[in-house]
């Protein structure tokens, strides 16, 4: 029997990493106010049309081909959202806190020596950073930078959770976690987590703008955010796409982990806790993708299984790891 | 499936003698069928595999610990049979939860089967004939050009490379996207077949534990194991006859910083043969790095300490010696529980027995309790008590526990280092804590669904990124000559799944189609044939 001091830790990308993370916390916090003034207080503009927006009868024609008369038949208005110059500013200020988030999490990665997911903390913002990435990639292509005072809410909670009280000292894995089915598995689980967060949170703001839309068929005025969202079937298909992405990587994700517990734990499923609720994670995720192909369910009611789907991710995170006793619990 | 047809059938017989709603037994049964199989019942079966789910992850299951169970029943005694009699320890083989799973299961084959034989017709079919008007579709576009209408078309066949395209008259058809269908029906399939690999593989497979300490050895018998768990259909006389050998095992931990006590790895050097006899192997188990032997999976699990003792008896003849594997409270510092039993001590009734504590690392806390520190053996140290008497070996009995009705206790050791000897009091013998060794906990597994359940699995995959991905679409152009001599080309678009993507395309495809045309006739005015006769 030996013992060892296994992989040193390198202390200046420790504390650089520390660093890091405050200052991305802070850039962050920048950019949502930013944001938030551009949802409360820009002005409703239209969107161009393009891959997720609506192609109007308006929205196609002039430019390239001034002789063609087109005409689709859609019920959707055109897509409007609230904008202003400052929510520019804050997709750069988002920006740079994501690069801050990538280079805290190298520095990481280099100062414990091995992959930088390793424990809850560094899950929490490896998650956080997918988010964040998938804000700035929805931004440029969907044009969907009005998520961004939603979708920098739920990453600053996290990131303020993640430091307050998940934080640990970088350092190596435990053996179970010596595989490169691990950094597979999990990778997929940031990934996929990080799109279902965009998801559910576009969700919210669906069914936020869905009601706007019914309170004003009713005649009632709705002012403020709620009133200057995009349109309701605009944040339903940005949702939609995102869950599109997100599915099929949880259930990669679950297959690469079952691949690991299979070498790790001699089963490959086993029921575990954190092996059930991801299951039920991904049940739920089926049930949606159904609600949506099934009549009378799409619409608010298919969201509710969305924002329910996410709720059951958050819950597999923190709830499994703390409450429940588990071959997974090496938080 | 089989309760609900027969639940809906009863009633249906005395009603349909009355026959006001003309529903024979058969109607019903098409009544149920087409209940069971509608989207709506797949999505509360959903719900229900969700919803059911959550109590096998609350309480605690047989699969993942008996060991959690039993506590959880100690300490309810009340609630637990309760809980037992619904299966809610068992969920994820209960009945309740089988019928949601089974009826999900009917459900699915009854709405993919149908869908998968009117996908095959489609794949075969031409694309439908140009409707009328075309004016009418999600997406229309008109425009004048004066190429002639047979160089429109073929130009338009160009733009529409991806698609499959069928000629009528005036106009083209074309439809893409056949694929997503397909796949769909494989991402249904796929989970049809994972399902049925992993019922397979649970009946006819099991699942073993043992401990094996430093320098012994094992063999693949029924007795070997301390725990197994055989399926329902398992031949298990006739299980692989290999052997395993432990020869060394390699703890080693964290030392410094606040990660100390931590296990950075774990590696047993192992010699096995595939039967008695046979050739010897050597494999290094480490935590993922499973050995394969004649279809059975043999995992590190954990680990733990063996102190090792030498009992005498009152004239100094060796009574006992061997390494006794003790259980670990926990990983942090690794104080682990044992007994020694001597039974060949003397007679009956004055065999001796020892409950023992080892601490790897011995030290003392604040308040002066004696505990370990550390995982690591840095500082091995034993404590026993021991007890005089009747040992009740002829009855069976855990090895980890002294049944201590027939017996006296003779004291409390002191705290014993290598090589010590504690003198029991009144001449009735020795006990020596000689050393220890390590050993090593095993799970031997065969389970003949891995490789089936991950080939379906990835199938569904595959199955499920073509389901999502690929959009199914129809395009038709359509052109005419009018009376001005210009030709009027007509181009719709249908998506059949509510991709907002579609009519982007499809407006995509007009203005490359107008495109081509207008460089079409300033290349080559007067010669639009040619470019028919290079298709
Ligand atoms: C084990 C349970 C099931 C799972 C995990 C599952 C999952 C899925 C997924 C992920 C999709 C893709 C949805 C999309 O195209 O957006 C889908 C589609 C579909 N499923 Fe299932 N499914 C299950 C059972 C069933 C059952 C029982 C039925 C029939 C009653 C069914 C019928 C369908 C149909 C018709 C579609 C195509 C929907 C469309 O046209 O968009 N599925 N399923």
């Amino acid at each position: 029997m030996t013992y060892t001091l296994a992989a040193p830790v390198n202390e200046t990308m420790a504390s650089a990493s520390d660093t890091l993370v405050i200052a991305m916390i802070v850039t962050y916090a920048a950019a949502l106010f930013l944001f938030a003034i551009e949802a409360a207080y820009g002005r409703r503009t239209k969107l161009k049309a393009g891959r997720l927006m609506p192609v109007g009868a308006g929205a196609v024609d002039g430019g390239f081909a001034d002789d063609i008369e087109v005409n689709v038949r859609t019920t959707e208005g055109e897509a409007k959202a609230s904008q202003s110059v400052l929510g520019r500013i804050a997709l750069g200020v988002t920006a740079l806190g994501f690069l801050m988030g990538l280079a805290q999490i190298i520095t990481r990665g280099v100062a414990a020596g091995r992959w930088p997911w390793g424990n809850m903390f560094e899950f929490v913002v490896a998650m956080c950073l997918v988010a964040v990435g998938v804000l700035l990639f929805a931004s440029f292509r969907y044009q969907a930078r009005f998520l961004g005072a939603f979708v920098l809410v739920p990453v600053l909670i996290l990131l303020g959770i993640g430091v307050k009280w998940l934080y640990v000292d970088p350092g190596p894995l435990i053996p179970a976690l010596h595989s490169y089915w691990v950094p597979i598995h999990v990778t997929a689980a940031i990934l996929a987590g990080g799109a279902f967060m965009v998801s559910g949170v576009t969700g919210v703001m669906y069914l936020i703008s869905h009601r706007t839309e019914v309170k004003r068929a009713q005649g009632e005025e709705v002012v403020g955010i709620a009133g200057r969202l995009p349109a309701p079937e605009l944040l339903d298909r940005i949702s939609h796409r995102l869950i599109l992405f997100a599915f099929p990587l949880w259930t990669f994700g679950i297959i690469a982990g079952s691949i690991w517990a299979d070498e790790a734990w001699g089963r490959f499923w086993g029921w575990d806790p954190k092996e059930v609720w991801s299951f039920i994670s991904w049940v739920i995720y089926a049930a949606y993708l159904h609600a949506r192909a099934t009549g009378g369910w799409r619409g608010p009611k298919a969201t509710w299984i969305n924002v329910l789907g996410f709720a059951t991710i958050l819950f597999n995170f923190f709830a499994v790891n703390y409450m429940f006793s588990g071959l997974h619990s090496y938080a | 499936m089989s309760t609900t047809t027969t639940d809906t059938n009863a009633p249906a017989e005395g009603r349909a003698g009355e026959g006001p709603r003309g529903l024979g037994p058969i109607g019903w049964l098409r009544w149920a069928w087409r209940i069971l199989t509608s989207m709506r019942t797949a999505l509360i079966l959903l719900f229900l595999l969700a919803v059911g789910a959550i109590p096998g992850s609350i309480l605690p299951q047989n699969v993942v610990s008996v060991d959690e169970v039993t506590a959880y029943t100690r300490e309810n005694p009340e609630l637990a049979p309760w809980l037992d009699r619904f299966h809610l320890f068992d969920v994820f083989s209960s009945p309740w939860y089988a019928a949601i799973y089974l009826l999900l299961f009917v459900s699915l084959a009854g709405c993919v089967i149908p869908r998968a034989l009117v996908h095959a017709r489609a794949v075969r079919a031409r694309p439908v004939p140009t409707p009328r008007n075309l004016g009418r579709m999600p997406y229309a576009a008109k425009f004048g050009t004066d190429a002639a209408p047979e160089t429109v078309l073929a130009e338009a066949r160009r733009v529409l490379k991806r698609y499959r395209v069928e000629g009528y008259d005036d106009s083209i058809s074309a439809e893409t996207g056949y694929l997503r269908e397909a796949g769909n029906v494989l991402f249904h399939f796929a989970l049809l077949g994972l399902l049925v690999a992993l019922a397979a593989g649970s009946f006819f497979g099991y699942r073993g534990n043992m401990l094996l300490v430093e320098g012994d050895g094992f063999a693949n018998t029924l007795p070997s194991y301390d725990a197994i768990y055989p399926g329902h259909w398992t031949d298990m006389d006739g299980i692989a006859p290999f052997t395993i050998h432990l020869d060394d095992f390699e703890a080693t931990f964290i030392e410094d910083g606040n990660l100390r006590g931590q296990a950075a790895s774990y590696v047993a050097d192992i010699t096995y043969t595939e039967e008695p006899g046979g050739p010897e192997l050597t494999h290094r188990l480490e935590v993922n790095h499973p050995l394969s032997v004649s279809g059975a999976q043999v995992y590190l699990l954990g680990h733990g300490y063996a102190p090792e003792f030498v009992v005498r008896d009152a004239d100094g003849g060796v009574a006992f010696d061997q390494a006794v594997p003790f259980l670990y409270r926990d990983t942090a510092g690794f104080v682990s529980d044992g007994v020694v039993k001597a039974p060949d001590v003397g007679e009956e009734d004055e065999q001796l027995g020892f409950v023992g504590v080892f601490l790897p690392s011995a030290a003392e806390t604040p308040d002066g309790e004696l505990t370990s520190s550390f995982p690591g053996a840095v500082n091995p140290r034993v404590t026993l008590e021991g007890y005089r008497g009747d040992l009740g070996m002829r009855e069976a009995q855990s090895v980890y526990q002294l049944r201590t009705q027939g017996m006296e206790p003779v004291g409390s050791s002191p705290v014993m280092e290598i090589g010590d000897v504690w003198e029991l009091p009144d001449g009735a013998g020795s006990i020596e804590f000689a050393g220890y060794k390590e050993y090593i906990s095993l799970q031997v597994n065969r389970d003949g669904a891995r490789l089936p359940a991950l080939i379906t699995a990835a199938t569904a995959v595959v199955g499920l990124l073509l389901t999502l991905f690929i959009r199914p679409r129809r395009v038709w152009v359509r052109a005419v000559r009018g009376a001005d001599g210009r030709t009027r080309v007509e181009l719709a678009g249908l998506g059949k799944t509510e991709a907002a993507g579609d009519n982007a395309e499809f407006h995509e495809i007009t203005t490359e189609l107008a495109g081509r045309l207008r460089n079409e006739s300033d290349d080559n005015p007067q010669n639009p044939s040619d470019t028919r006769s290079d298709r």
